[in-house]
Formats: C-alpha cells, structure tokens, sequence
C-alpha cells in the first residue's frame, strides 16, 4: 500500500476529537450509563476475612427479599478466601438499596486463619503462609560479566535500598459490566480495554459460542492497565444475567476498586552501582523483592501484573546481576499498571545516577550523556536541558538558601510498544458519507479520532467528515489496548483500508483522483450501491520502541516538608505524530499520573484486619488540578519511523525526576515513594524516621 | 424532662421541614424534582441520593457516580444555581429547588462557551469527570468571569481527573473567559520539516499550536520500521 504521506494535509496537525461534543453535554453513554429495559442493579458479596474456611453461605433470606431477583454463589461454599474483597457471592435486585438490604441478609460462615498484608511481615521466616509454599518465590536470575571482581575493583560505588508502593489504578469509571443473557444470546456493554477479551471470557464463563457474545465498549471511564477480561465480577453479572433471566449492571464501588481488581506491584530494592573515575558505569548488582498480592494478574486477567521490575534500567553495565523474587500476599491481585515495571526502575536507577554524580562531581545531565548509549534520549536530554533552563537552574545538592529550596532533577525512560493484529472496513456511500469500521476500543486516548484522522488523509476529506464505529465485537477485529499498541496497530490497519477502498473507487468510477474537491462527485458515480473495502495491518507503516525524558524542578519547604512542584518538562519521541493535540494530552496525562506515583498515592493496608485503610479519594490521594506545575511537552516528531504509541512512556520518568530534584533541593535522599512530608521531614533529621506503610 | 421533650420536638419540627410533608418511608414516596426546569415524579425511597435519582430513575446520566462520598465532583450538579455534589443530596431534599445537570447547559444543540473551549483545548480525554468539570468551571466564570491561573486551580480543585487533564483544563477555562491561550507544546522535526502548523483543513481547529521546526540532527541512528 502507499506509503504515509509526505507532507501530508491531516496527519501530525491538531485535532480535536470527534467525540468531545458528547462527552461535554452528557451524551456519551459509559457501561455505568447503560440502562436496557428491565435491568437489575448487581453487587458482590465480598470476604470480610483477609484469610478463611469458609463452610456455609446462607443465601435463603436474601432471596426472600422484595425487589430481589436473583442470588448467586461464586465459587461454591467450602472454600478457602485469601484476601479481604474476594467474591463470596452477588445479587441482583430491582434497586440499589433493595442490592444493599441482600447483602446484608447473607449469612457467612468461616474460620479465620492467619494472615499477612505487608512485604516486610510476609519474608520474616515464622510468617503465615498465604499459599501452602513459601511466600517468597525463587528468585529469577540475570547475570552478565562479573560483577564481584568488577564491584571490588570498581573506585566509585553507591549502594541504597530504595522501595515504590503498590499504587491503584483508580479509573474513575470503576470496573464493571452491563451484561444481558437471553437464550442464545448475551450482549453486554463493558468497560474495557479490550472488547474481544471480554467476549471471549463472558463465552467461556457461560459455555456459550463466542460468537453468540457481541460487546460493546462504546466510551468506557480510564482503565491504565486494569481492564482487560470481564474479570470475576464480569462473569457474576452474567451469571445473574442468566438467573434473574434480565439485565444486570455490575459496577464496582470505589472500595472493591481498591480491594480486588488490580494494582501496581510494590519494588524493595537493594542496588548497588559502580563507576569509573571517568563517570562510565561498570557494573551493577540489583535483588528486587515485589509484591503482586495474592497473584499477578489473577482473575482479572491483566497482563504483566508480576512483581518483576525492568532492571538494569537503561544505561549499559559491562557487568550486571540482577535477583527478582515475588512476596505473595493476603490481598488483591495485581494487573497491568501503565508501564509494568517501568516507573520503579526508572526511579531506582535514577536515583542511583544522580548519587554518583555527585560522588564523581558531574553535572547529572552530562553524567546521562556519558553512559545512555540512545541516540534519541541523547537528543532528548539536549533540547530538554534547553527548554529547562538547565545551566541556570542545576546547584550542588543541599546549596539552596532559605527554609524553602529550590531543586532541580531530570530522569529517562523507555518503552516498546508497536503495532499488529487489526483489521478494518469502509463503507463509501453513495451521498460521500463514509463509515470507517474496526473493533479496538477508545480508552480516552484519542483512537476513535485517529481512525478518522487517517481515513480523512486518505480521502482528502476533514475528520469530522468520517463517521467512525469502533467498540464492538461485531466489528472487524483489533487487539486489547494495551502496551502503548493501539495507535500502531489502528492507524496502518485503517490506511490500508482507505487505500483498497480508494482504489476500487476509482477503478469502478473510472475517476483518476476521487480524493478531496472530487470526493462527492466520484461517490455519486457509484450510483444505489455503497462501495465497502477492507484492509488490515501491514508492516511499514508503524513501529516499536520509544524513549522519553523528563525535567523536573521542585520547592521543598524543610520546616513543614511541603513539596510544591514548579515546573516539569517532558521530551518525548513517539515516531509519526497522528495527533499532536491528543498527543500532548496524552503526555500530561502521563506527567500527572507520574506525580501521584511521586509524591501522593499509596495503599495502605491495616495489618490487624487485612482491610484497605484508604478506601476512597480522601485518603487515597491522586493528583489535584491545584497541584499542577508549569508542563511543557516536547515532541520529536520522525515520521520516518511510523507510528509508535506514547501512552505508556509518558509516566515513566516523572517519579525519578521529581526524587532527584527533591534530592537536590534538600542535599538528602528520601528512599521510598511516596515521598511525603513526613518523609521529607525524617531525611532532614527533623522527625523520627517514618517507616514505609506498604513495604 | 421538659426542656428534651422541647428539643426533641423542635428537631421534629426541623426533620419534617427538611422531608416534606406526608408520611416518608421506609418504602418509596412521592418526589416531585424539576431538573433542568421540567417537573419530573420519582417514586422513590427517602435513603435514595438526588445522584441515584437522576442517574438511575431520571435517567440522566451525563451526572457521573465515582467515589459516592463527596470527594471527587463527577456527580456536580447546580441547586439553585448553586454548586452541589449531588452524592450527598437526598432526592427527597432537593425538591422545591431547580436542579441543572450537565445535560441542562447547551441550549437546542447550541454549546456553552465552557463546553466548546474544553472541545478546542482538549481538555477531556476518557470523558468521566468531564461532565462535573464543566459544571465547576461554568459556576467558577458565572463568579469570576476573569480568572487567573491560580483562581481556576482553586475554582476547579473539587473535581477530580485521572487521565490529567487539568493542565488542558485549565487553558479551557481560560480560553471561555475569553483570554488568550497557547498550547505548551513544541514539535521538532527531527529530520527536517515536513508538519506545518496549518489547521486549515479542519472543520474544528484545535487550540493554537506552538509548533517549533528545528534544524534536523543527521548523526542520529534510528531502527527501521518494523
């Protein structure tokens, strides 16, 4: 097919979204909105035990309830639950609080066994076991060179053992599905990152044909990893579905959000890093323990939940070893979290940067220069040093005047990415209506705009001109979104597709160039019949691999131990920018969440209950409009590679920029995230040490 | 003795006030709500929240459920004009006021200036607090109609947003109150220039971009395409 073009008249210039006008008045229908004609309200019944027998579950009263419709087990009675939040049973009634009544009837019996919600209490040797084997795993091994006799030798070493908190996803949608089984048939409307995956596990759950499952993910509310799979609560609701023999909506409150449908793993690193005199690194000896809770990914079904962290990081040691063990533990699964692995070893090796070079009196952005081998990231740290204001703005850690200093840090990352696996189809109507068809989902990215932005570039035509369907298994078929691949896998796919139906357009009009001012002339040509092409990804058009930087500059005040961000700028390269305007929403997005990661956001677990302490979003503290520094984004646009999705890469480095400059401001390291008031305060001397709440 | 039984039936006093007339529950009672100046009927339980009411019995659901606990604004509703988390509003409550929701502010298809700047500078992505930030920002402008930055940080900071899309909300709202707006956004060309700035073709340009092409970098080595 054509290649992308050049200049081109759609691509890479600001667009705004094709779906703002419904999400700005209301319009836009979510799973959560959904209301078919005789839908029921589901909730869950969840262990209140982080650990249990569980030998009877008496649904009797609750299915005597008024407004009750149906009352189902999940999993059966004798059973035993391992973490606080597990489904015991769910219900499904005529209204919410008729839901909440049945709850409450249900009676549970169980004995509780012995627990462990923190890392630090799962290693010790007389801990309960979660599982029957131990809970800490075999370590995973990686090593290259010899890192002993290089560490021995080695004239500058650091050592630090640096530890992340999980973190929750907490899309503002929670989790959840409408879900209708009729005889044959089931459509349910999901909130999901990936309509086929639902499909094919709601089939599975009722033993049903996967083509007789049509899903539909029309607009869904954020997911950032955690929605793939119709999850445990997907295929309650089905099964409720199927008893009560009407509609069930299932969507998950903001305590199950937090309990049962996933999270970022927890890192407990000790890394030790050495360099030459020179500033080149030389070896690197990494042990990771991690928790992914009772499992990764478990049963909502994410991809890459493990503990495992991306280590080394992205500087090349002639000699590395790296020892990942997982801690299992009485509390919820882990899933995908944007940027698996990434934003703790970002932080961890970028910590560890800025510590050598300052033990080797480097400036640390010319310390990365020496030892980050990327041509692109080198070329990033340039032109962000730049935009930053570096020279002017880098001190010698701790040298900031007053009570409140000022620091400055940068940090990098990379991601893979890439594209494959989507197929498409036009419909060219008569009147020059064109309807452009593909079965990937918009997680509020933007892909529903880029289908239109490609479709628009190849037909001459504006973006608003091409209605666009997506989200729905009765569509052509395209992957979860997922792994920065979305805008890789669509874009191609629907290129393709424009190119096979403007061919045959012109092949059946005899018209030599159908496109632009002769786009509704050639169309009439076509006379009664519409004119339907398809196409699928090729290779060519997209591409993998992305890096990113970040530059953050902070004030620390060292008698309250306030951190007030000033500014950020973030460098990235995502090869041929679609949409710059979404793009840098994009960026942002991933700026803001890589502050919560910093500074903020925490699980906390109560070790005498097993239950979440910070439920909801006055505890659980994500990021605040009133928090937002000065975000400059700044893009590398190469066409030349294709496209690459920048999802993911964009929160990568802010937690390791925003440590170093915190580092820098007060000339002491604040080892784990969050790095919170308090903590900033105990690096100063100023309070007891806080231990970590989470590991 | 006496003065319980005065405070006891003062609070009574104060209780049917606030519930109306008439028996209330525990099952569903009458409640009349004029939402979006229309007079809607419900028959609803008084436990039922003016936020369950509209979403689940209006059925408006531009008004979104997130946290349920007044921490988060996506449920952000106007009472008398007035800012309202509607998570902690009884319906029962809320009648004899004029409830507006997001669904209520473009009049026949026309959007509010507010509504459009978020469309033009992107100041929405997966859409879920969207509808309550409006809300915020039409109530900040209806007060302030000339915010500074730091006035729509304060005036906006009772919703909160997951994707991040306060730094474009914040141009959104600056731009509705009729200020001049920049995107903080360079493009490079890192093998020279091919990407100009004109929007030219679009039906709806986005916000002004500040679109930077600079001299292309040879040395560098990328992978081909996959």
């Amino acid at each position: 097919m054509a290649a992308w073009p050049n200049p081109s008249e759609v691509l890479g210039k600001p667009a705004t979204r094709l779906d703002g006008v419904a999400k700005v008045t209301g319009q836009a229908k979510y799973a959560y909105d959904v209301q078919p004609d005789g839908w029921l309200y589901g909730m869950i019944l969840r262990s209140k035990w982080p650990a249990a027998n569980v030998t009877k579950i008496d649904i009797s009263k609750a299915q005597a309830m008024p407004g009750v419709k149906a009352v189902i087990l999940s999993g059966g009675e004798n059973r035993k639950v391992r973490y606080y939040g597990q489904e015991l049973a769910a219900v499904a009634a005529t209204t919410k609080q008729a839901c909440l009544d049945a709850l409450r009837a249900i009676e549970v019996t169980a004995d509780p066994l012995a627990f462990v919600v923190k890392e630090d209490d799962a290693m010790k040797p007389d801990a309960p076991h979660v599982f029957d084997t131990p809970n800490v795993s075999d370590p995973k091994v990686e090593e290259n060179g010899q890192v002993d006799q290089a560490m021995a030798s080695a004239p500058v070493v650091y050592e630090a053992e640096l530890r992340t908190q999980i973190q929750l996803h907490h899309p503002l949608e929670t989790h959840g599905n409408t879900v209708w089984v009729q005889n044959d048939h089931v459509t349910a409307w999901a909130s999901t990152q990936g309509v086929f995956s639902v499909r094919d596990g709601l089939a599975n759950n009722l033993k049903m044909p996967q083509s007789n499952v049509q899903v539909i993910c029309d607009y869904m509310g954020g997911g950032f990893g955690s929605k793939f799979g119709p999850g445990a609560h997907g295929g309650l609701a089905a099964q409720l579905s199927k008893a009560a023999g009407a509609p069930v909506k299932l969507m998950l409150n903001r305590l199950e959000q937090g309990l049962a449908v996933g999270n970022r793993p927890s890192s407990l690193q000790k890394v030790k890093f050495a360099a030459g005199k020179d500033g080149k690194l030389i070896a690197a000896d990494i042990t990771n323990y991690g928790s992914p809770g009772i499992s990764g990914g478990g049963q909502t079904a994410g991809g890459g939940g493990g503990s495992s962290i991306a280590m080394p990081y992205i500087y090349h040691f002639p000699n590395s070893r790296v020892n990942q063990y997982n801690v299992v533990l009485n509390t919820g699964p882990a899933s995908a979290f944007r940027a698996p692995g990434h934003p703790p070893a970002s932080f961890s090796t970028e910590s560890m940067m800025d510590e050598l070079a300052v033990k080797l009196d480097m400036d640390p952005v010319e310390f990365r220069l020496l030892n980050d081998g990327d041509g692109t990231r080198q070329r990033e740290y340039r032109e962000g040093r730049d935009k930053f204001g570096w020279a002017s703005k880098y001190q010698k850690p701790g040298t900031s005047p007053g009570t409140v200093k000022t620091g400055v840090g940068c940090a990098g990352g990379t991601w893979g990415g890439g594209g494959g696996g989507t197929k498409a189809e036009v419909q060219i109507n008569p009147d020059g209506t064109v309807e452009v068809r593909c079965g990937t989902q918009d997680l509020g990215t933007g892909s529903r705009t880029v289908v239109a932005i490609v479709a628009a570039e190849a037909f001459g035509l504006h973006p608003g001109d091409i209605k666009v369907k997506i989200g729905d298994t009765n569509l052509p078929p395209s992957g979860g979104s997922g792994g920065s691949s979305t805008t890789a896998s669509v874009a191609p796919a629907i290129w393709d597709t424009c190119q096979n139906a403007l061919t045959a357009l012109q092949q059946q009009t005899g018209v030599t160039d159908a496109r632009g001012a002769n786009w509704i002339d050639t169309c009439k040509k076509l006379g009664i019949n519409p004119l339907t092409a398809q196409g699928a990804w090729q290779k060519g058009f997209s591409n993998s691999g992305a890096g990113g930087v970040n530059f953050a500059e902070v004030e620390v005040d060292t008698e309250t131990g306030f951190i007030r961000l000033k500014k950020i700028v973030a460098v990235h390269d995502c090869g041929l920018i679609v949409n710059p305007l979404t793009t840098t929403s994009q960026i942002n997005g991933g700026v803001v969440s890589g502050i919560g990661y910093a500074l903020y956001e925490e699980r906390v677990m109560d070790q005498m209950t097993g239950l979440l302490l910070n439920i909801n979003f006055d505890s659980y503290k994500i990021p605040n409009i009133a928090d937002m520094p000065d975000i400059e984004v700044v893009l590398l646009d190469m066409p030349e590679r294709g496209v690459i999705g920048i999802g993911e890469p964009a929160v990568i480095p802010v937690a390791g920029a925003i440590a170093n400059a915190v580092a820098n401001a007060i000339g002491v390291r604040v080892h784990s995230l969050p790095i919170t008031p308090a903590k900033v305060l105990a690096a100063l001397g100023k309070v007891p040490n806080v231990p970590a709440t989470s590991v | 003795m006496a003065v319980a039984s005065v405070q006891v039936g003062a609070m009574a006093d104060e209780i049917s006030k606030a519930a109306g007339p008439g028996p209330q529950g525990p099952g569903p009672v009458p409640i009349s709500l004029s939402i979006n100046r229309e007079k809607k009927d419900f028959n609803l339980e008084p436990r039922v929240t003016l936020l369950d009411a509209l979403r689940n019995h209006g059925p408006l659901t531009g008004t979104k459920e997130v946290c349920d606990r007044a921490t988060c604004g996506a449920c952000t509703v106007f009472i008398d004009g007035k800012l309202t988390y509607s998570c902690m509003k009884l319906a029962i409550d809320a009648q004899g006021h004029e409830i507006t929701t997001i669904e209520g502010l473009a009049k026949n298809g026309q959007l509010t200036a507010v509504q459009q700047a978020f469309i033009d500078c992107d100041a929405l992505m997966c859409g879920f607090c969207t509808p309550g930030l409006v809300m915020a920002a039409t109530a900040l402008l209806a007060s302030n109609p000339h915010p500074t930055e730091n006035e729509i940080k304060r005036g906006c900071s009772g919703n909160l947003c997951r994707c991040g899309t306060y730094p474009h909300v914040i141009k959104a709202v600056l731009k509705a109150s009729g200020a001049a707006v920049t995107e903080n956004t360079t493009v490079i060309q890192v093998f020279g220039g091919t990407t100009s700035v004109s929007s030219a073709a679009r039906t709806e340009p986005g916000p002004p971009g500040k679109i930077e092409a600079t001299s292309p970098i040879q040395e560098i080595k990328y992978g081909s395409m996959a």
